[in-house]
C-alpha cells in the first residue's frame, strides 16, 4: 500500500524518524534548526510517538545526550544545521570513536560570517573527517528513505558508526513534495529493534572511550576506517533491501545518470542534482555526450563506483557547494586524489557553485560543461577551481 | 593484544594506565626535612604520594611530574629532579 502525501521536507523526515521508533530524541530548538524536531516534539507530546524527547541548551548537549542514550543501548536521533553542527563537532568525533550508531540529519546551511540562512554544504563537509557516515539526498522522498536505511546501516554490527543524512536547507526542508510514507508494519519488518553489543549497565560497569597510549591509538582510528570500507558493501545491500520493499530505487553509493558514452560527466550531490539532471537531458537532446554522477554516500567515499561510472569520459566537472579556503572544494580534492596517476583518468575540474544559496540553474550547468569541453580541447585546465557565478567586480581591495 | 570496539573497557580499570611515562621531572622527597604535614598528599592530582611506615613516598607509575607537591611543600623537602631515561 502506497501512502502518498504532500509533505514539507522537514515533516517527511520527522515521519521517517517516527517510523524508526527512536527511544531518545534530543535537540536544541533555536536557530539554526528546522521543523524536523518541532514536528517530532509534537508527535511525542501528542502521544503519537513513544520516545523520550530531551530539549537541551545547546547542540553540543544535544549530541551528548544522544551519544549517552546510544551508549545506554537506545536508538537515538538528533538534527541540526550550520553553526549548530559545528558546535557538535567534538561530540561527533567522540561518538564515532565510541562506535555509537545514532542517526542525525545535517540540514545544510551556510556557515557564518556573513550570516545566512540559505543552503550550502560547508557545514556538513566540515565534519567529513569525523568518522560519521554521510549521505546526501536529492529529494524529500530520498531523504525519507535514506533516514530509514540510515538506522539499519548505523546499527549494522560490522559498521556501528553514527550516520548523518545531509539534506539541503530550504530547498528540501521547507518545500512541499509528494512523499510516500511507509506503513509502520513495513518499517518494523525492515528495521528490527536495536541490539547493542555494549551498553551501560550498573551490574556490569564499563567505561566508554577509554584512554589509549601511543602504541594503540592508530589501531582504533584504523578500525573506524575499516568499518567505513566494510560499510560500502553493506550500505549498497541495505539500500537494495529497502528499494525492494518500497519499490523506490535511488541507487547505491552513487547514481550514474546517462553516463554511457559520455565525454563530459558532471558530479554533484544534494538537491542541485535535480537541476543537473534537467540540464543533462537538455544537452543530450542536443546530441552532446553529457552524463552525471550523483554522490549519495560521501563518507565512505565510493571511488571504485565513481571510477566505474566515469571511466572513458574525457572530463569530469565537479559541482560543489563547499570550499576549503586556500585550496579547493572537498569533492574535487577527493576525486583528484584517487585519480592521480591512474591510467586514462579523465581531466577533473572543480566548480564551486551555490554557496550561500546562490542560484544554480541550467545556464550555470551549460557554462560548466562549456568550460569542461574547452579545457579538454586545450589540454589544460582554465582557471581552476572555478567559482561559477562569481562577480569579481564586487570584490574590494585585498579580496 | 586486541583493541576493543569503541575503546570500551571494564569499569575501575584506570590503574592499568601507567601515566608515569609522561613525566620529565621526578619529585624526590628528602625525609630529613619532611615534617609529615601531608600537604603533598592533598595536592597531588594523581594520588601518587603515599605514606608507608611513616615514610613518604611517590608512586612513579602514576606521578606525571607536575611538581605541585614540591611547590606546596612548606619545608622544601621535595626536590624536582630532571628525568633521564
Amino acid at each position: 500500500m502506497v501512502d502518498l502525501q504532500v509533505l514539507e521536507g522537514s515533516e517527511a523526515v520527522a515521519f521517517a524518524v517516527k517510523a524508526c521508533r527512536p527511544h531518545v530524541i534530543s535537540a536544541y530548538p533555536i536557530s539554526p534548526q528546522t521543523h524536523i524536531v518541532e514536528r517530532l516534539a509534537k508527535m511525542v507530546a501528542d502521544g503519537e510517538l513513544d520516545s523520550q524527547y530531551v530539549r537541551v541548551e545547546s547542540e553540543f548537549s544535544a549530541a551528548s545526550v544522544i551519544s549517552g542514550a546510544s551508549a545506554a543501548g537506545s536508538r537515538a536521533y538528533t538534527a541540526s544545521s550550520s553553526q549548530g553542527l559545528l558546535l557538535m563537532t567534538e561530540v561527533l568525533y567522540a561518538s564515532a570513536g565510541m562506535r555509537l550508531p545514532f542517526v542525525m540529519t545535517g540540514v545544510n546551511r551556510a556557515i557564518s560570517v556573513p550570516i545566512s540562512i540559505q543552503v550550502d554544504h560547508q557545514d556538513t563537509i566540515s565534519l567529513r573527517d569525523s568518522g560519521v557516515i554521510q549521505f546526501y539526498v536529492e529529494s524529500s522522498q530520498e531523504a525519507y528513505d535514506t533516514h530509514v536505511a540510515a538506522f539499519k546501516i548505523a546499527e549494522d554490527p560490522g559498521i556501528l558508526l553514527p550516520v548523518m543524512v545531509c539534506m539541503d536547507g530550504w530547498i528540501l526542508t521547507h518545500s512541499y513534495e509528494p512523499v510516500s510514507v511507509m506503513e509502520q508494519v513495513e518499517a518494523d519488518r525492515f528495521l528490527p529493534p536495536f541490539r547493542p553489543i555494549n551498553f551501560l549497565d550498573v551490574d556490569d560497569p564499563k567505561s566508554w572511550g577509554s584512554y589509549a597510549e601511543e602504541n594503540v591509538l592508530m589501531e582504533f582510528k584504523y578500525a573506524i576506517h575499516a568499518a567505513m570500507n566494510y560499510g560500502k558493501k553493506r550500505i549498497k545491500e541495505i539500500f537494495s533491501e529497502l528499494a525492494e520493499l518500497t519499490g523506490r530505487n535511488h541507487g547505491g553509493l552513487i547514481e550514474a545518470y546517462r553516463t554511457e558514452g559520455a565525454e563530459v560527466i558532471l558530479m554533484a550531490m544534494g538537491s542541485v542534482v535535480g537541476t543537473v539532471k534537467e540540464a543533462v537531458d537538455a544537452l543530450r537532446s542536443e546530441g552532446k555526450k553529457i552524463g552525471l554522477v550523483k554522490i549519495r554516500c560521501y563518507r565512505p567515499f565510493p571511488y571504485e563506483d565513481i571510477w566505474n561510472a566515469i571511466h572513458g569520459a574525457k572530463v569530469v566537472g565537479v559541482i560543489e557547494a563547499n570550499f576549503s579556503m586556500g585550496s579547493e572544494g572537498a569533492l574535487g580534492m577527493d576525486l583528484k586524489a584517487k585519480l592521480c596517476g591512474r591510467r586514462n583518468a579523465p581531466l577533473v575540474l572543480d566548480f564551486i557553485a551555490g554557496l550561500g544559496g546562490r542560484e544554480v540553474n541550467e545556464g550555470t550547468i551549460r557554462e560548466i560543461v562549456q568550460r569542461g569541453m574547452e579545457a579538454h580541447k586545450r589540454g589544460i585546465p582554465l582557471e581552476e577551481p572555478y567559482w561559477a557565478g562569481l562577480d569579481p567586480t564586487m570584490l574590494t581591495q585585498g579580496g | 593484544m586486541k583493541i576493543t570496539l569503541g575503546a570500551v573497557v571494564k569499569g575501575g580499570t584506570s590503574l592499568e594506565y601507567k601515566t608515569g611515562a609522561w613525566r620529565d621531572e621526578r619529585p624526590v622527597i628528602h625525609m630529613a626535612l619532611c615534617k609529615a604535614c601531608g600537604q603533598c598528599i592533598e595536592v597531588c592530582p594523581d594520588s601518587a604520594v603515599y605514606v608507608e611506615n611513616e615514610e613518604y613516598g611517590i608512586d612513579y607509575d602514576y606521578c606525571k611530574g607536575c611538581g605541585l607537591c614540591a611547590y606546596e611543600c612548606p619545608t622544601d623537602a621535595i626536590e624536582m629532579v630532571h628525568e633521564e631515561k
